[in-house]
């Protein structure tokens, strides 16, 4: 029995070694780090699906001097504790450059772990304003932030809606709170409008119908939601059902044909109103890129471009830097110079910000059969 | 007026909801003295079963909506009934002999597995079902009135049809008595002709039975799910049937309805975010002075 034992202990330690000398071939790793399970997968999937167009067009284009480009995936399930794994994991394989998270309450803490380690990291989505505002040199993002979002919505809100009462929901999330309060500030400041209902509810929570009676007691006649599609499409499901009549208006959390699907009712998803940047697809420079996603049976709607031009931009950056991984080197160069992408010329501030904003207001309305977004 | 009546009737649909999970646990602590951890995710399986079987069922051409319905749900409920069985099987029979904590842990792992599984096998999108059932009774005006659907009301009408039948069936019929007889001692009631083994996966599938219905319903009220729906609603469940007093039938609808009315009264009341605090902050309450829950019986030591 000691016998079979001591061989066996040795056979496996020699496949371990084997499996060890393996030589791969000399590549960049670029992390792409996302929901690619979990309740918001869909968005994992757009981010996933830009970056490995982009790997594959810039491999095929001849790589970065010279270098071929490797994709390392990390799933953080928008979960916090997760993204931080995820992301010393990222370190381990000796990645480049980051691209992620997408929730911002992953982004947050993945990124301490990516500025310890001098790796430049790109965010495609993350909104929250404390992903840039805490002054980390390697964080960038390529989508906007909720203030922006905040003051578009509560100005679409104030001017367009003209509310007799407007309920202002969140889903304790970072992103989902922080967007909350930026439109709660914005009618609160600007137009001196109080909502009469300010509430929070969990994520993952199915029934919301208490929260839906309340609001009619209340007369809302405008529903705010900062938060993520499963919740906001049962909400608005809901509300139909008890005969709630109120606009729902939301962010870019709900940029995805997942929306409607949760909601269930056409006539019920009909009329959504939510906050995103202009629609990339549309974008001049992105043609071809949408027609290759097409071609290959793949809308690429919500975050998908935002993705691959975060891919660009990170590899203009180690293009002019010999491959560096030095993070913050990259930083200068990006912020000195900027990139241009898929989604056109990009420029970055000081903190990481993109110097432009434009956000807009979308309708979620049917058109043949379907429901879509179109901007307003 | 009709807010509170309609928070009222708000807590009483969550708390059926609950109340109908709840059963599927209190069935099988009552007849074999454990906890089944993984009956959330088997609960969670029959929402996916149930889309499953609906999409096949439109596929092959059945357009009217009462008889899809009824093969769904039997599919569902033979399916899960299956799933109940093996599970039992494989995780907790092989178990039966040892200590008390070891079915306890293999019913969680079970219900780990049982979650990835799902998650692998589906994906981890958030999954739908088309709105079949889309009829409301209304009471009152057109512009005020206290309103439950169709769904919600068969949902409350269910849970308690399905109490009141597993009460007959545990306290009348000769099944029952075997049930009753293999909680009260084993053993004994192997020595006098039972088949204890039969009973026992009897009582996990009648249990899966329930969680099949309980998933059809539910799916059918709130029209989504995701592969996580089981551990959020097991743990509610799992809450409500000790309120109420882990082991016993009526006890799990009672323990179901305070939950989902104090959830509801406290969320339409004072705030949504704190609802769960609330709800579980009532079940310590009730435990400090009624350790056995509401309507449970003091375990009787025999020496």
């Amino acid at each position: 029995m000691k016998r079979t034992l001591v061989i066996l202990a040795l056979a496996t330690a020699g496949a371990l070694g084997l499996v060890s000398c393996e030589r791969k071939p000399d590549t960049i790793k670029i992390g792409i780090a996302g929901p690619m399970t979990g309740p918001v997968a869909k968005f994992g999937e757009q981010l996933k699906k830009g970056a490995e167009q982009a790997v594959a067009d810039i491999n095929a284009a001849g790589g970065v001097n010279g270098k071929k480009l490797e994709l390392v995936v990390g799933d953080d399930q928008c979960d916090p504790k997760q993204a931080q794994t995820v992301a010393n994991k990222q370190v381990e394989a000796k990645v480049s450059v980051v691209i992620g998270h997408f929730c911002s309450s992953s982004t947050i803490p993945a990124s301490v772990v990516y500025a310890e380690n001098n790796i430049l990291q790109i965010t495609p989505a993350s909104t929250n304003p404390q992903v840039t505002d805490r002054k980390l040199p390697t964080v960038f993002r390529t989508c906007g932030r909720d203030d922006q979002q905040g003051d578009v919505a509560g100005d679409f809100i104030a001017n367009k809606l003209k509310p007799k009462a407007v309920a202002i929901i969140h889903d304790k999330t970072t992103y989902g709170q922080g967007l909350a309060d930026a439109t709660k500030n914005r009618l609160n400041e600007k137009y001196k409008i109080k909502e009469v209902l300010y509430e929070g509810i969990n994520q993952g929570d199915k029934d919301f119908s208490s929260l839906v009676t309340k609001l009619k007691g209340l007369k809302v006649d405008v529903i705010f939601f900062g938060g993520y599609h499963a919740e906001a499409g049962l909400i608005v499901r809901q509300a139909f059902d008890q005969g709630l009549k109120a606009k729902f208006v939301s962010g870019d959390a709900l940029v995805t044909d997942e929306f409607p699907q949760v909601v269930g009712k056409p006539e019920a998803a009909k009329g959504v109103l939510m906050t995103f940047g202009a629609d990339a697809r549309k974008i001049a420079a992105a043609k071809p890129v949408v027609d290759k996603f097409k071609a290959a049976g793949y809308d690429p709607e919500g975050y998908t471009l935002y993705t691959y031009a975060a891919v660009q931009a990170a590899v203009a950056a180690l293009k002019a830097n010999e491959n560096t991984r030095d993070g913050k080197k990259l930083a200068e160069w990006l912020k000195k110079n900027g990139a241009d992408t898929v989604m056109g010329r990009k420029e970055w501030d000081e903190k990481g910000d993109l110097k432009t904003s434009d956000y807009v207001v979308y309708l979620w309305t049917e058109e043949g059969g379907k429901l879509t977004y179109k901007e307003l | 007026m009709h807010i509170f009546v309609q928070q009222i009737v708000n807590g009483l649909i969550l708390g059926s909801i609950y109340g109908l999970i709840a059963i599927g646990y209190t069935m099988v602590y009552g007849i074999i003295g454990m906890i089944n951890f993984a009956h959330g995710e088997i609960y969670m399986i029959s929402a996916y079963l149930f889309a499953i079987f609906l999409a096949l069922v439109r596929l092959f051409g059945v357009d009217s909506v009462p008889v899809a319905l009824l093969v769904t749900l039997v599919a569902t409920i033979v399916v899960t009934g299956l799933y109940g069985f093996t599970i039992e099987r494989v995780a907790y029979r092989p178990l039966r002999g040892s200590t008390r904590l070891a079915p306890l842990i293999s019913a969680i792992g079970m219900s780990l597995v049982l979650q990835n599984y799902v998650q692998l096998a589906q994906g981890a999108n958030e999954q739908s079902v088309a709105a079949i059932f889309s009829g409301v009774f209304r009471f009152g005006t057109e512009t005020d009135f206290t309103q439950i659907t169709h769904v919600q009301a068969l949902i409350i009408a269910v849970a308690i049809a399905a109490m009141g039948v597993l009460t007959y069936i545990i306290n009348r019929t000769p099944l029952g008595r075997a049930c009753r007889a293999t909680q009260q001692d084993r053993t004994m009631a192997n020595l006098l002709g039972i088949d204890t083994d039969r009973v026992i996966s009897l009582v996990f599938v009648i249990g899966a039975g329930m969680a099949a219905v309980a998933g059809v319903l539910i799916t059918l009220n709130f029209g989504s799910f995701n592969f996580f729906i089981g551990f959020v609603a097991g743990v509610k469940a799992f809450t409500a049937a000790v309120l109420g007093g882990i082991g016993s039938l009526p006890g799990a609808m009672l323990g179901g309805l305070v939950l989902g009315l104090s959830e509801s009264l406290f969320a339409g009341y004072v705030m949504s975010d704190y609802k769960d605090v609330f709800a579980f902050g009532l079940l310590v309450a009730v435990l400090i002075f009624r350790p056995t829950g509401l309507l449970g019986r003091p375990a009787v030591e025999k020496i």
